[in-house]
């Protein structure tokens, strides 16, 4: 009976101690920090570092994705005079929206910032909406504001004498109006940002340049640009990353037509990918992106890194 | 000397000030005349939207001036709201985006507040990481993720294309990083000594979180919540991508998709549709405008 009882007695002990371990380990801090970064790790591992890799592996495929081919997706893209026009009109795109929201940003942020304080809100309300609407919508007004044959601009146009715009008929005029449409959403974005970091600069700074008798230019040369240096760096980098990968805006716009002029990276990847079938291909032309996207990516974890610093 | 100075210095500085504040009065002048041009340049497309929607067919296709509205109807919003079709486009995009954000958040807080008080191994990896994926975009995952998809019906039998619930899968790889480096930021600016007292007090982490955390960064959360939502709102290439069938598309590719038939436009309609869609995330911006604003600053800044 005892022996019984004793025998009950440490197996239940026994049993006790495995739980208490296990609990142990859940309550120790590293555990549970584990496990609350496990979905994020898991969610990351599998569907952007994986597909990244896989896009790598898919490329080296033929066609039908049953024989490794090695770098002949690449080599054939080199040949193709469309990947050349592709490559061309990245960048062009890329480049000149950037540097116009950028320029446009930055002007309507001093705009924003000259009104008196309690008016500020209301017109930086205004002024962020091309930002907040989602861009395959606003895209579909511009198409219809540049429609061949009821385009509400041209009609303005008409009344002063001027002839009809083919926005997007012609290849160079296409090429401006996604570089327009780029324009019209992203610089609210800059002008946001921009307009935080002018408010950063402590006010003693432009008191200090006044007295010292400073002009307009110097205490813009002086005192603003390099206070706000670094938001401009990380904004326009983070802008380009965002407009060199841009899909919706050429997609819904011109499709890419006339004659393939104004493909960039992305929607001739979903053209000849998604549409055309041929996968390999598509994750070559993607992977094209690549390396611009990790010089800017290196250059924002500089910036955001060395800001993090100073603060 | 100083009785000859004075009256001559006096008259100066004050015609030096006059002429400052009339610079001063003509700048904020110029300012708002230029600030005008740029709004009227900034909300022509949604106001030629909100033009062209009450708008009839005839009146669109006849050759009147386009930036008048002679006979305004709402028949655009009529018909289209009572579109079954156009019904489960928006049914789909709200069930995508209240998914979709439930399960960022769920994802996010718990590893932002992990990765922000928790240290441990390759904590510090793991965050610029987090942000690494974040520029990461979804032009370049596309591809290889419609393909990771064909294989897994392959092999497992499940079908996960042209399904909208595709997409849950899917936008959590837009949201999810971005969410939890702002919530990183966020929760890094408490003060260290708020949960140092709650787990003297004997809080656990769990509790930390819940009653001390989620409380206090409630602005960010918001923040964050608002960007999830509008941007799995927004998304336009995944479902362009993964979802063909019309009963299966998402608000803004099933406008663009539908609407849009071979060369017949339906103007009216597809401009109501578009502003329709762009709706919701503009309500939300309309009323939240400040936590907007705060998430999209947040972004480029480390805690």
């Amino acid at each position: 009976m005892a022996d019984v009882a004793a025998r009950s007695d440490a197996l239940s002990s026994e049993q006790r101690r495995a739980p208490s371990r296990l609990r142990a380990f859940l309550h120790r801090k590293s555990t549970i920090a584990f496990l609350m970064t496990l979905p994020l790790i898991v969610l990351i591992a599998v569907l952007v570092i994986y597909p990244a890799f896989y896009a790598l592996h898919l490329a080296t495929l033929n066609k039908r994705m049953t024989q490794f081919v090695g770098v002949k997706n690449f080599t054939f893209l080199f040949t193709r005079e469309t990947f050349w026009m592709v490559v061309q009109q990245s960048c062009i795109f890329a480049l000149t929206a950037v540097f116009f929201k950028a320029v446009i940003g930055f002007i309507v942020a001093h705009l924003v910032h000259n009104v008196p304080n309690d008016k500020q809100r209301k017109w930086r309300g205004m002024l962020l909406i091309p930002w907040v609407i989602p861009p395959a919508m606003s895209t579909l007004a511009w198409l219809w504001l540049f429609d061949p044959s009821h385009s509400a601009f041209n009609w303005l146009l008409a009344h002063i004498g001027i002839d009809p715009v083919p926005w997007i008929g012609n290849a160079n005029w296409a090429r401006f109006s996604v570089i327009l449409v780029n324009v019209w959403i992203g610089s609210p974005f800059f002008m946001i940002m921009y307009l935080a970091a002018l408010k950063s600069v402590p006010d003693q700074l432009y008191e200090a340049a006044k007295i010292d008798g400073a002009t307009w230019w110097q205490t813009m040369r002086y005192v603003t640009l390099p206070m706000m240096r670094n938001i401009i760096a990380i904004t326009a980098l983070f802008s380009t990353i965002v407009t060199f990968a841009n899909f919706d805006i050429v997609r819904v716009l011109t499709r890419g037509d006339p004659l393939d002029k104004t493909h960039v990276f992305a929607t001739w990847a979903f053209r000849v990918g998604i549409e055309g079938g041929d996968i390999p291909l598509g994750a070559a032309v993607s992977l094209f992106m690549v390396p611009i996207l990790t010089v800017a990516a290196i250059f924002i974890l500089r910036d955001i890194n060395r800001r993090g610093n100073e603060a | 000397m100083t009785t000859t100075t004075t009256p001559a210095a006096i008259p100066a500085s004050r015609s030096r000030y006059g002429s400052m504040q009339h610079d001063r009065v003509w700048a904020l002048r110029w300012s708002y005349f230029f600030l005008i041009l740029f709004v009227i340049f900034f909300l022509t497309p949604p106001i030629y939207m909100l033009i062209t929607s009450l708008k009839t067919s005839n009146e669109i296709s006849s050759l009147t001036n386009p930036w008048w509205v002679f006979n305004p109807t709402l028949e655009n919003y009529i018909e289209l709201t009572t579109s079954p079709q156009f019904q489960t486009f928006f049914i789909n995009s709200a069930m995508v985006s209240v998914f979709v954000v439930t399960t960022t958040m769920l994802i996010a807080v718990p590893a932002a507040f992990a990765l922000s008080r928790m240290k441990f191994l390759g904590s510090a990896t793991l965050a610029t990481g987090v942000f690494l994926t974040y520029l990461i975009p979804e032009t370049l995952l596309f591809i290889p993720l419609f393909k990771m998809m064909a294989v897994f019906n392959e092999l497992s039998g499940i079908q996960l294309i042209n399904k909208w619930w595709v997409n849950l899968i899917l936008y959590p790889t837009l949201t999810v990083p971005f969410c939890t480096w702002i919530m990183i930021g966020y929760f890094a600016s408490i003060p260290k000594e708020l949960d140092e007292a709650a787990i003297i007090d004997g809080a656990t982490w769990m509790q930390t979180l819940t009653r001390i955390f989620i409380p206090v960064a409630l602005p960010g959360l918001i923040a964050a919540t608002i960007f999830a939502f509008t941007v799995s709102w927004a998304q336009f290439l995944y479902p362009l991508a993964f979802t063909t069938s019309t009963d299966q598309l998402v608000l803004p590719v099933g406008i663009i998709t539908t609407l849009i038939k071979g060369d017949i436009f339906n103007w009216g309609q597809i401009m109501t549709g578009a502003l329709l869609g762009a709706l919701p995330p503009l309500v939300i911006y309309a009323f939240l405008m400040d936590y907007y604003i705060a998430g999209l600053t947040a972004g480029a800044t480390k805690g």
